[in-house]
């Protein structure tokens, strides 16, 4: 990554990519949306993108709106369905780039059933899926990936559920690359988005973003130190995950059951949906 | 060497053919220009996608199979905006599934055609049998204020032609349209002939021509904006919130929602003598009328003939075109007969804004079947003796 080394500046990077007429964002104070835009923006430098030829998708939600501040054809769909929009605008146009964001509840709740299936059909598409555990638009809900015993406004008791673990199920389903990376380190996921629109096939960055107001508040984590500590105290490297479940005393390795991981978890070669349909159509074409 | 329309003909196969309903759908769809297809299976639809995916890879177009009705409607959205053409096809209970992107197409102005094989309802109710339940679901089954185009082919040879006028409407109105056809005509076999290309008119949207300044839902006199595909640096934001004419969300302000959908309303309502469409059938010394669409209307014109052999002054309003609605042609019918009768395969439908058009003219009697079998000539002609009866 030498590029990394000039990166440009945010206002060099304001100026080239984002869509002026949008601003101001919709973001609260402290919410890591726009970090992850800025680390999307770095990626595209990196590797000096052709906005002209991508195309960013999404559904509904805070994150969803990300795709509306880049200064590049974008999508923003219904609740749940930036997959299935996105698949076919790629399968209608296999030289686009198509780059999806999404959130938790939009990508892996509402969503579910078209993240499965497109990760199956092994789609070509970069997913930029914002995880900040909860419903935030909507106030605070709790959503597939709440953790256990947390607040939210409809568990005001706090949470029963079991939370998912999207990579883990994209990495099942065989997706070529699957990343999760928190915001307080910048280079690991621009690293992991630019590995990902290289990515021939399906790639999935999970993104673990602070949402203060919503979340954070009902949970202790409304100040920003609290709150990227937490995010410090409960995630691991996943080699160093891996090493403690090797090599790790019983309580080391105890001790790492609430730990979210991160890192790469998956990067490899699976011939995409477009590019199978393209050998297909040389078959049959008359 | 050969032509895309010649590979199109060469796909497709013999001229003249004995196909079904759904088959024609397909054929009208490849004819059209339609090159993506997005669907999943569904009674009495499931001949629609399997012609499709036999088609669409031998003219070089694409099928994807998607997990289900919402991702299929979503797909040939997003492929609608890369500029080619894009149909779905379902029965009833996928219909049901559409309808949220449905309203996305209705507001993002996106050409596409969706097929609708329709089944009795509610719920699973009768899949392999036709029925016409989804009348007013298309007309009103997305939520908020809009418009729909919605066709009713009455034969296999018009499912295919009136698939293909479908598309023109859906490029020239940039709107999705409907292709409303039932269990029975899906799954008839008739004999079909595949029109030669100076045959029928093709219509393509009309394309956006310069970048500079160009604000992608800014409409000219015909309220229709010129379109620019992704991909062609016009760098297009698409939203379903109600947006300006540069494509911004604008979801707070009333005079912009107003405007919007308004326009949206206004370019299908100011085009109706451009998309309504219908039959006449014995309109000339015609005392009692049958107003009717899809495969019912072929019942009534054998009865037309029959009946006026046994006396009876009897017309047939056909109705191809069903939204936007034909109020003035209803209308007019209506104040030339003495009664109307509407014999409809649901529980009463498209009887109520033919009884809004009427406006108390004459009176309009409901002939209503379900259970999936169709109205024979005799039933028709047996209610039209009974409402002679009343009224004269």
């Amino acid at each position: 990554m030498s590029g990394l080394l000039k990166l440009k500046t945010a206002a060099e990077l304001r100026q080239i990519y984002l869509r002026h007429e949008m601003f101001p964002t919709i973001f609260c104070d402290g919410c890591g949306l726009g970090n992850v835009l800025n680390y999307t923006l770095w990626a595209l430098d990196e590797l000096q993108l052709d906005l002209d030829r991508t195309v960013f998708v999404s559904g509904i939600g805070c994150s969803s709106r990300l795709s509306g501040y880049v200064n590049a054809d974008g999508m923003h769909t219904t609740h749940g369905r930036a997959l299935a929009f996105a698949s076919g605008i790629k399968a209608a146009q296999p030289d686009l780039n198509v780059i999806v964001f999404t959130g938790d509840g939009d990508g892996s709740g509402i969503g579910g059933n078209h993240l499965l299936h497109t990760i199956r059909r092994n789609m070509d598409l970069t997913v930029i899926l914002v995880n900040n555990f909860t419903y935030g638009m909507t106030g605070g809900q709790a959503a597939p990936t709440t953790p256990i015993d947390s607040f939210s406004t409809t568990t005001p008791y706090g949470n029963i559920e079991y939370p998912l673990d999207i990579c883990a199920l994209a990495q099942t389903l065989g997706a070529p690359y699957v990343a999760r990376w928190m915001i307080n380190q910048p280079y690991p996921p621009i690293k992991s988005i630019a590995q990902g629109i290289q990515k021939r096939g399906f790639a999935l960055i999970e993104m673990l973003v602070p949402c203060p107001t919503a979340y954070g508040r009902r949970n202790g984590l409304k100040q920003l130190e609290t709150i990227w500590q937490w995010y410090r105290d409960h995630t691991i490297l996943i080699d160093d995950y891996e090493h403690i479940m090797h090599f790790g005393s019983p309580d080391e390795r105890a001790a790492l059951h609430d730990k979210i991981k991160i890192g790469i978890f998956q990067d490899c070669e699976r011939e995409s949906f477009e590019a199978r349909w393209a050998a297909l159509v040389e078959q049959v074409k008359l | 060497m050969s032509t895309h329309r010649d590979r199109l003909r060469q796909a497709m196969g013999d001229k003249v053919q004995f196909v079904q309903g759904d088959d024609a759908c397909a054929y009208g769809a490849i004819l059209a220009g339609c090159t993506f297809f997005a669907g999943y299976p569904i009674t009495p639809a499931t001949e629609v996608a399997e012609r499709m995916a036999e088609l669409l890879p031998k003219i070089g177009g694409c099928y994807i199979q998607m997990e289900d009705e919402i991702a299929s409607m979503g797909a040939i959205v997003g492929a609608s905006w890369t500029g080619v053409k894009t149909m779905t096809a379902t029965s009833g209970p996928g219909f049901s599934l559409m309808q949220e992107n449905l309203g996305y197409a209705i507001m993002t102005e996106t050409p596409c055609v969706i097929v609708n094989v329709q089944r009795s309802g509610p719920s699973t109710g009768q899949p392999t049998l036709g029925a016409y339940g989804d009348m007013m679901q298309a007309r009103w089954g997305t939520h908020g204020d809009h418009e729909i185009i919605m066709l009713c082919p009455a034969s296999v040879q018009e499912a295919m032609e009136l698939t293909i006028v479908a598309f023109n409407l859906a490029e020239a109105y940039r709107t999705p349209v409907l292709v409303f056809i039932d269990g029975e005509l899906g799954h008839m076999r008739e004999r079909l002939v595949i029109p030669e290309d100076d045959e029928f008119e093709l219509v393509e949207r009309t394309c956006a021509t310069s970048r500079e300044g160009y604000r992608p839902f800014a409409a000219g006199e015909d309220l229709v904006p010129p379109f620019a595909p992704f991909g062609a640096g016009f760098r297009t934001y698409v939203t379903g919130l109600t947006h300006n004419e540069a494509g911004l969300p604008r979801s707070a302000s009333a005079p912009i929602h107003d405007q919007l959908v308004r326009r949206l309303a206004d370019k299908i309502l100011r085009n109706t003598d451009q998309i309504i469409r219908y039959e006449e059938f014995g309109a000339e010394q015609c005392e009692i009328a049958i107003i009717a669409y899809g495969i019912t209307a072929r019942a009534c014109r054998d009865v037309v003939e029959e009946g006026r052999q046994r006396g009876l002054k009897v017309g047939l309003l056909r109705l191809i075109t069903i939204w936007p609605f034909p109020d003035e042609v209803v209308a007019k019918w209506a104040t030339r007969v003495q009664a109307i009768l509407v014999p409809e395969m649901n529980l009463g439908q498209i009887v109520h804004p033919i009884r809004e058009a009427v406006a108390g003219r004459c009176p309009v009697m409901l002939q209503s079947k379900i259970g999936g079998e169709l109205h024979t000539p005799t039933e028709v002609i047996d209610a039209l003796e009974e409402l002679r009866c009343q009224v004269c």
